[in-house]
């Protein structure tokens, strides 16, 4: 694997002059390199990742299940692709199984959502049926886990 | 006996706040979840109990096939492995077992703290034979010769070595055993760094021809699997030595604790993923900071093993003791002094750099403005 990709995976917070000590490069290396993993759509953004139990926004998070009707010409493509351009909705997978879309959503409040699913998706034609379920509360996000599960152990500062 | 040079150090640093350290003996990483997992799952089956002296007889099976597939020597799990306190006790047990009064041993410097004094505790002489910054850190064979004294019993060796991260070749590993062969030496070979060998793969000196008998290997949990606050060790002799080792560890330690070695067995059968993920990162940080301290001026080869950098502070002028009380004074980065490793460490100081790269990028940062300021 690329060195940089390695290391954006591992989701140190680096700023481009710290990954260019790390992996050797120039800055104008490392930038190059960003810019050609955004060119080839590998690397699609940056996102900060906080604590949903924080409430920074009072974000109201939802995982709906969505069963969909597949066309003849595109399968589920065209469907998919209207869900995921709505603002509430955060990340959106085809999945196997008991329902064919997984759909992440959030908004300001409960209703917000619950307008979103019964006004906007299910009335999409096409959509079959939507099962919702609310998030009530984070122990990981996104390979962090919260603090609270986090452990903090009483370690020696020197040791042999 | 003195008191340990690393002790007063550790009494300075611990307690002060703010300290970005690269002065612990252990990894940067907790121990694998799916280990720890493990010995929860163990603790609440009621797994309470002592256990054999020699550890659990599941544990005692996993090694024989983890060093068989590994290291390339087969011991029989229930006569030639015995589980331990670490390798501490392990160490500690051997030397017991095999020295009577005035016998000698001989060892590589600088070395773990332990050594020196696990032999004199046995009532041992050691023989230190100094390994140098020119040979990466190597043990050469013809020191062997060179230090050799009548009345040496064994020869303890640690390859990859703390604090230096020195590794040996197969060569120079065959002309060891060909030197422990000719003067009929019992070999100590504390192993417990060999997954964490960067360039090729470790070879262990009990899998040379005729070598297996005449050497006690120790190993453990405590560095690749990151596993120290468990507290696991092995050694692994021929029967006879096994036996006597265990009329030691039986009176002083019974067992090793049975939670540990339930944890020991999850590490040994599928730790190897988190071995190979933990491993990548060393080589990567290894590579960091070997390249900063020399762009620091602070001359420092690349070590073949450990996760430990040595970079000699000869250049500026100071000991290692004074370098590295007054880069902690100055910038709260804490190493340890070459010198508490032995003689042979002076000129030298420890930096584990198996930190985050934040503390590590820092502390590096922070030892050239040191170096340039001084
Ligand atoms: C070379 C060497 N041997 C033995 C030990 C002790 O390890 P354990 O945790 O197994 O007692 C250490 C720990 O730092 C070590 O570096």
């Amino acid at each position: 694997m690329e060195k940089i990709l390695q290391l954006l995976i591992e989701g140190e917070p680096f700023n481009t002059s710290q990954m260019a000590e790390v992996l050797n490069y120039s800055v104008e290396e490392v930038e190059a390199r960003l810019a050609e993993l955004k060119e080839k759509n590998i690397l699609l953004g940056w996102r900060p990742v906080f604590n949903p139990a924080k409430e920074i926004d009072d974000w109201v998070r939802a995982v709906i299940e969505v069963k969909i009707k597949p066309e003849r010409e595109g399968g589920f493509d065209r469907l998919s692709e209207r869900i995921s351009r709505f603002d509430e909705v955060e990340s959106c997978y085809l999945m196997s199984g008991a329902y064919d879309l997984l759909v992440f959503v959030k908004g300001h409040h409960l209703k917000a959502v619950a307008g979103f699913v019964s006004e906007r998706l299910a009335t999409i034609d096409g959509v079959l049926s939507t099962a919702t379920h609310f998030m009530l509360r984070a122990y990981k996000e996104q390979g962090f886990l919260l603090p609270g599960a986090r452990e903090d152990p009483e370690k020696p500062k020197i040791s042999p | 006996m003195p008191r340990s040079g690393i002790r007063e150090f550790f009494e300075l640093v611990q307690g002060t706040d703010d300290v970005i350290s690269l002065g612990v003996g252990e990894p940067g990483f907790a121990t694998p979840w799916h280990i720890r997992e493990a010995a929860i799952y163990a603790l609440e089956r009621g797994k309470t109990s002592y256990t054999s002296n020699l550890g659990l007889l599941k544990l005692r099976r996993v090694i024989a096939r983890y060093l068989a597939r590994e290291f390339r020597v087969e011991y029989h799990p229930e006569r030639q492995i015995l589980v331990t306190v670490g390798v501490s006790e392990a160490l500690d047990i051997a030397l017991r077992a095999i020295i009577n009064p005035g016998d000698k041993v001989m060892y590589h410097e600088p070395c773990y703290v332990s050594y020196h004094p696990s032999i004199s505790m046995a009532h041992g002489v050691g023989v230190k034979v100094p390994t140098r910054e020119e040979d990466n850190f190597a043990l050469d064979p013809r020191q062997l010769w060179n230090y050799w004294e009548p009345g040496v019993k064994a020869l303890v060796l640690n390859f990859p070595t703390n604090p230096t991260g020195g590794t040996v070749s197969i060569a120079q590993l065959r002309e060891v055993a060909r030197f422990a062969q000719e003067k009929d030496l019992l070999v100590i070979s504390d192993e417990i760094y060999g997954e964490l060998t960067f360039a090729g793969k470790h070879t262990s000196i009990a899998s040379l021809p005729g070598m297996r008998d005449r050497t006690i290997l120790l190993h453990g949990c405590s560095k690749a699997f990151a596993m120290t606050g468990f507290r696991i060790g092995f050694a692994c002799a021929r029967s006879e030595l096994t036996e006597a080792m265990m009329k030691v560890h039986q009176y002083s330690m019974l067992c090793a604790p049975i939670l540990s070695q339930e944890a020991a067995i999850e590490a040994l059968q599928n730790g190897a993923e988190a071995v190979a993920r933990m491993k990548d990162q060393y080589r990567r940080r290894r590579d960091l900071i070997v390249r900063k301290m020399n762009q620091s001026g602070l001359n420092c080869h690349l070590p073949n093993g450990t996760f430990y950098a040595f970079p000699s502070i000869r250049s500026t002028g100071l000991d290692s003791k004074s370098f590295a009380l007054k880069l902690f004074e100055a910038k709260r980065v804490a190493t340890v002094p070459g010198n508490a490793f032995g003689e042979s460490g002076e000129g030298f100081i420890r930096c584990n750099y198996s930190t985050g790269y934040g503390d590590l990028l820092k502390a590096c940062q922070l030892i050239d403005a040191f170096v340039q300021e001084l």
